[in-house]
């Protein structure tokens, strides 16, 4: 495939080379007197007119084709509360957007085509009024005044979190190259940390000491129950990272020194999201062309690529360090009473800690550890290069 | 040395003229269009470098992990054993093309050269306020460029940490092995790019200011030197912001200060610095970053303008609205920079009002786009391929720009911030855009700075395979960007998720090859029209700037008597009360003449 397409590339680059150099060495006759000849002719404008309505149509098709074949690809159905006015606005935006393109698109490239020059024809002397330039200064601005109204009064309802309203909270830890997450406890209120309290076991920096940190609970598998508010509060030991969770229309950076945040709230559970109906149809296609490639593999003695379920997921997504591209942790959403029993069975950090210092020395984060084996798979991959 | 000045008589501009040896000709050249030239060749050698990246990585993203022997040959047994490209210069090779096209081909390529080529030449100047700063920024930048080039060949490799270069990734070459030497040298290039594009700013500025000739009033300037002037402005105003944060970030590295950095562990030790923020550097950065869009767009557009307006043989429509609209987007320009932060954690406020002043922005877009479209409308279309491209710019102007409706909106870019939409976007409406109007311009002025043609079918053909293909690459990409694939990923292999998006991938880096590799087109037609092209006439294009009334051979100080002097605007084509569809700015008016125009 890929020796295929190289050598279609330089055919097709031989071919053209070898026209352009016949076409430049007939126009380079009597190359020492100057004359118009290389200045668009009434022919050049012809053909060239019709190649403008020609894109046009390219760009139409193209347009329809994209939407047709790669519609499908892009994000649907959000999965938190604040999702639905997000993709709302997207739509309306999108709706602006298609109006506009197709207008402008088929003014411009018609235009090129009709008007196209002649000899015999003179422009028309056409340089300024004052009423069409308002017309479309006016319009974009009330139409954006719009938008942006809308877009304002849904980014205050996203991002601003009322510190009384009843929220969950809990901490997105960031490093290269993985996540953890810190869950508040009983208290709801996340004890006090920072990268120098890290040591041992206590691998995100908390003050064991904060009467606060006592019931903290530190997991590398993000749960969070369905319909209730989650409020993140992210930071990072050592580079920017951003949590991006696009299913959830949510991402945020985490910045070493600061402590940044997002909340929303999730409304569909891992389960229930897996059985929608463009989900289901996702995932049919995914595992189609996975086992497209496991066959290939196999002939070339590899091993088949495991189906794909789908989970929720949290990427790194600003540039963090050579395995940026790695650098993910599955988000499950749960019942609020799955919920309940997961987290009941979770060891608090300060027991963790003392379990580290007594018996054998542990080193790193326990708990459930969902990416270990994508991480190790990664690091093995970099140790070969 | 700067004796070339605007109003020293005739006899003594030749008689320097028969003084010049090669050095002074050729190398260290006064003349702002042998300095035109160098930038554009310049420019032109670190597109090539720039472009070729960008094949590099797009066939990692299309065939993750394959092995190629051009990788091998090119990056060398330690970035590609084997011909599989590695991570790390993965990333070195998105962070260098994006410094490469953004500042050494868009800025200093496009406005070096045209700005310099244009400024003297259609306001009606002997050459630039000074000659020799004007040539000191030249050589500046060729230094530039030069360590810019020299950073590719680093042992730990250049630098990697993404062009926007934010700290703390970039401050320690713990986090990553191109924040060593990399990334040193390239805080010096940009700091000596940034000197350079300064001294010329401040050369461009004073010469329209001081320069123009007779009867060249500021609403007669064409509209080309309108964009290159408020460019210059707005690169005077941000480009020394970006130069103080390169240096407090040379202090963070070098000298164990914490403006950008705080609370930092990594490599099992705690690093000692505390209270700065990387936050601050993202504000500095984009305080530049964002008016670097316009530094490169606007030229372009002033260079479409002309030439849509003669190509059309029609006046530009809303001449004085154009004006407006370039000022408009030079100011908003400077108060929108927050729109790249929104996810950043900085207040949310003032995420609110930059989503108010982005969206402005779109009003003078708008009308721009509408004049050009409105320029067309009746006009007598020489569809030469100059005018192709920037009929081909319009056209990505627009369909990149409404993209931005959607990430200049802080509630629709908090899931698209970082995707591929994104870079879909800034593709489409800077860098194609920008790329259109520096070839227009390369098409159109060639003649004028060669003295022969470029060989239009060539030209044709260039053009509409580059059309074709910047589509193809761009236009997928918002759908996978839409899907939610972060950018400077190496690879998405490790994304189950996002294994639907791979044809796409490949569909868009087959158009990224075929696209790229008909660029040696034009490369194959500039070259060699330099020595071989039609000698060209004295006025090809039927224009009415004043550039076109100088003769074709250069000379120094441009006119080889007075210099002309204006009597109308630039855009007095087709006008009725003459029987030629062009009128030069030179032509007096004739008697009981009106100015047909407001």
């Amino acid at each position: 495939m890929t020796s295929l397409l190289v050598i279609i590339v330089l055919v097709l680059l031989a071919v053209a080379l070898w026209q352009l150099t016949k076409i430049f060495d007939l126009t380079q006759v009597g190359n020492t007197s100057s004359d118009d000849s290389q200045v668009a002719t009434d022919n050049d404008n012809n053909v060239q007119g019709y190649l403008m309505f020609g894109f046009l149509a390219f760009i139409y098709i193209f347009t329809i084709y994209g939407l047709i074949k790669w519609g499908s690809l892009v994000l649907h159905t959000p999965a938190s509360e604040h999702g639905g006015d997000v993709d709302n606005l997207m739509n309306i935006t999108w709706i602006l957007i298609f109006t506009v393109q197709a207008i402008t698109q088929v003014l411009l490239h018609f235009f090129a085509f009709k008007y196209r020059g002649n000899k015999d024809k003179r422009a028309l002397y056409f340089a300024d009024n004052n009423k069409l330039e308002a017309i479309w200064s006016v319009i974009p601005a009330v139409v954006l005044a719009g938008l942006i109204l809308y877009g304002l009064y849904a980014w205050n309802n996203i991002m601003f979190v009322d510190e009384e309203e009843d929220t969950i909270v809990i901490e997105l830890y960031a490093q290269q190259f993985n996540w953890k997450a810190r869950y508040s406890g009983n208290d709801n209120v996340l004890g006090k940390a920072n990268v120098r309290y890290i040591e041992g076991a206590n691998s995100v920096g908390v003050d064991l000491s904060d009467p606060y940190s006592q019931d903290d609970i530190v997991v590398t598998e993000l749960h969070i129950p369905k319909g209730k508010k989650i409020h993140f509060k992210m930071r990072s030991q050592d580079v920017l990272h951003s949590a991006y969770m696009p299913h959830f229309r949510a991402q945020m950076n985490c910045v070493p020194g600061m402590v940044t945040e997002f909340a929303f709230v999730p409304v569909y559970t891992t389960a229930e999201y897996r059985e929608l109906p463009y989900m289901v149809e996702k995932v049919a296609n995914i595992n189609a062309l996975r086992a497209k490639k496991s066959i290939e593999l196999v002939a070339k003695g590899q091993t088949a690529l495991d189906p794909y379920t789908f989970d929720y997921l949290l990427l790194c997504n600003k540039i963090c360090g050579a395995s940026h591209y790695n650098m993910q942790m599955k988000v499950i959403v749960d019942t609020p009473e799955d919920y309940k029993k997961w987290l009941s069975d979770k060891v608090t950090l300060v027991d963790e800690v003392k379990a580290a210092k007594t018996p054998a020395p542990v080193d790193g984060a326990t708990g459930v550890d969902s990416t270990k084996t994508n991480d190790s798979a990664a690091v093995a991959k970099i140790a070969m290069k | 040395m700067s004796a070339e000045g605007h109003d020293h008589g005739h006899e003594h501009e030749q008689e320097h003229h028969h003084k010049e040896t090669f050095i002074t000709k050729y190398i260290f050249s006064i003349d702002h269009k042998m300095i035109a030239k160098q930038y554009l060749i310049t420019g032109i050698i670190m597109g090539i470098i720039g472009v070729g990246m960008s094949m590099l990585f797009r066939m990692q993203l299309a065939w993750p992990e394959e092995s190629f022997k051009i990788f091998n040959i090119l990056l060398g047994d330690k970035f590609a054993p084997d011909g599989v490209m590695a991570n790390d210069i993965y990333l070195a090779l998105v962070t260098i093309h994006g410094t490469i096209m953004v500042f050494f081909v868009l800025t200093a390529g496009l406005s070096g050269t045209f700005s310099n080529l244009l400024i003297p030449l259609q306001i009606g100047a002997r050459d630039m306020a000074s000659g020799f700063m004007n040539m000191i920024s030249y050589w500046l930048f060729f230094l530039s460029s030069v360590i810019m080039v020299c950073s590719l060949f680093v042992e730990a490799g250049p630098a990697s940490s993404g062009w926007t270069i934010y700290p703390p990734l970039s401050a320690l070459p713990q986090a990553i092995p191109g924040s060593g030497m990399g990334m040193t040298l390239w805080l010096i290039s940009m700091a000596i790019f940034i000197a350079s594009s300064l001294m010329g700013s401040l050369n461009y500025v004073v010469t329209v200011i001081n320069l123009r000739t007779k009867g060249m009033t500021m609403t007669r300037l064409p509209l080309t030197i309108w964009a290159f002037f408020v460019t210059a402005i707005i690169g005077i105003v941000s480009f020394p912001v970006l130069l103080s944060a390169a240096l407090l970030l040379i202090f963070d590295r070098s000298f164990g200060t914490s403006f950008f950095l705080s609370d930092i562990y990594i490599a099992g030790e705690v690093l000692h610095y505390q209270g700065g923020s990387p936050v601050l550097f993202e504000h500095l950065f984009w305080f530049l970053g964002h008016p670097e869009v316009y530094i490169v767009l606007l030229p372009a557009l002033g260079i479409t303008s002309e030439i849509i307006a003669t190509n059309s043989r029609k006046p530009i429509f809303g001449y004085r609205a154009m004006i407006m609209s370039i000022l408009a987007i030079a100011f908003l320009s400077t108060i929108v920079w927050g729109h790249h932060m929104f996810v950043s954690g900085m207040n949310p406020f003032l995420g609110s009002v930059f989503t108010f002043t982005t969206l402005l922005i779109a009003i003078p877009s708008a009308v721009k786009a509408f004049n050009y479209i409105t320029t067309l409308w009746k006009g007598n279309l020489q569809l030469n391929p100059a005018m192709l491209f920037s009929i081909g710019l319009v056209s990505t102007f627009i369909t990149g720009g409404l993209t931005g409706i959607i990430l200049g909106d802080s509630t629709l870019d908090i899931n698209v911030h970082d995707t591929y939409f994104v870079v879909a976007h800034f593709h489409l409406v800077m860098g194609i855009s920008a790329l259109y109007g520096m070839f227009a311009g390369i098409y159109h002025w060639f003649p004028r700075m060669f003295g022969r043609m470029l060989n239009k079918n060539l030209g044709y053909v260039h053009f509409w395979v580059t059309a074709i293909c910047a589509y193809g690459v761009f236009f997928p990409m918002h759908f996978i960007g839409l899907a939610g694939l972060p950018r400077r990923y190496y690879t998405n292999t490790n994304f189950p998720l996002f294994d639907d998006l791979q044809n796409v991938n490949v569909l868009i880096t087959t158009f990224a090859l075929i696209g790229g590799a008909f660029q040696l087109v034009f490369l194959y037609n500039f070259f060699v029209s330099i020595f071989y092209g039609k000698k060209s006439v004295q006025n090809p294009w039927k224009s009415n700037t004043l550039e076109w009334t100088a003769p074709v051979e250069h000379i120094h100080g441009n006119w080889p008597g007075a210099i002309p002097e204006v009597h109308r605007w630039p855009y007095d084509y087709s006008n009725p009360e003459h029987d030629e569809d062009f009128v030069p700015q030179n032509v007096p008016m004739k008697p009981g003449e009106a100015v047909l125009h407001h």
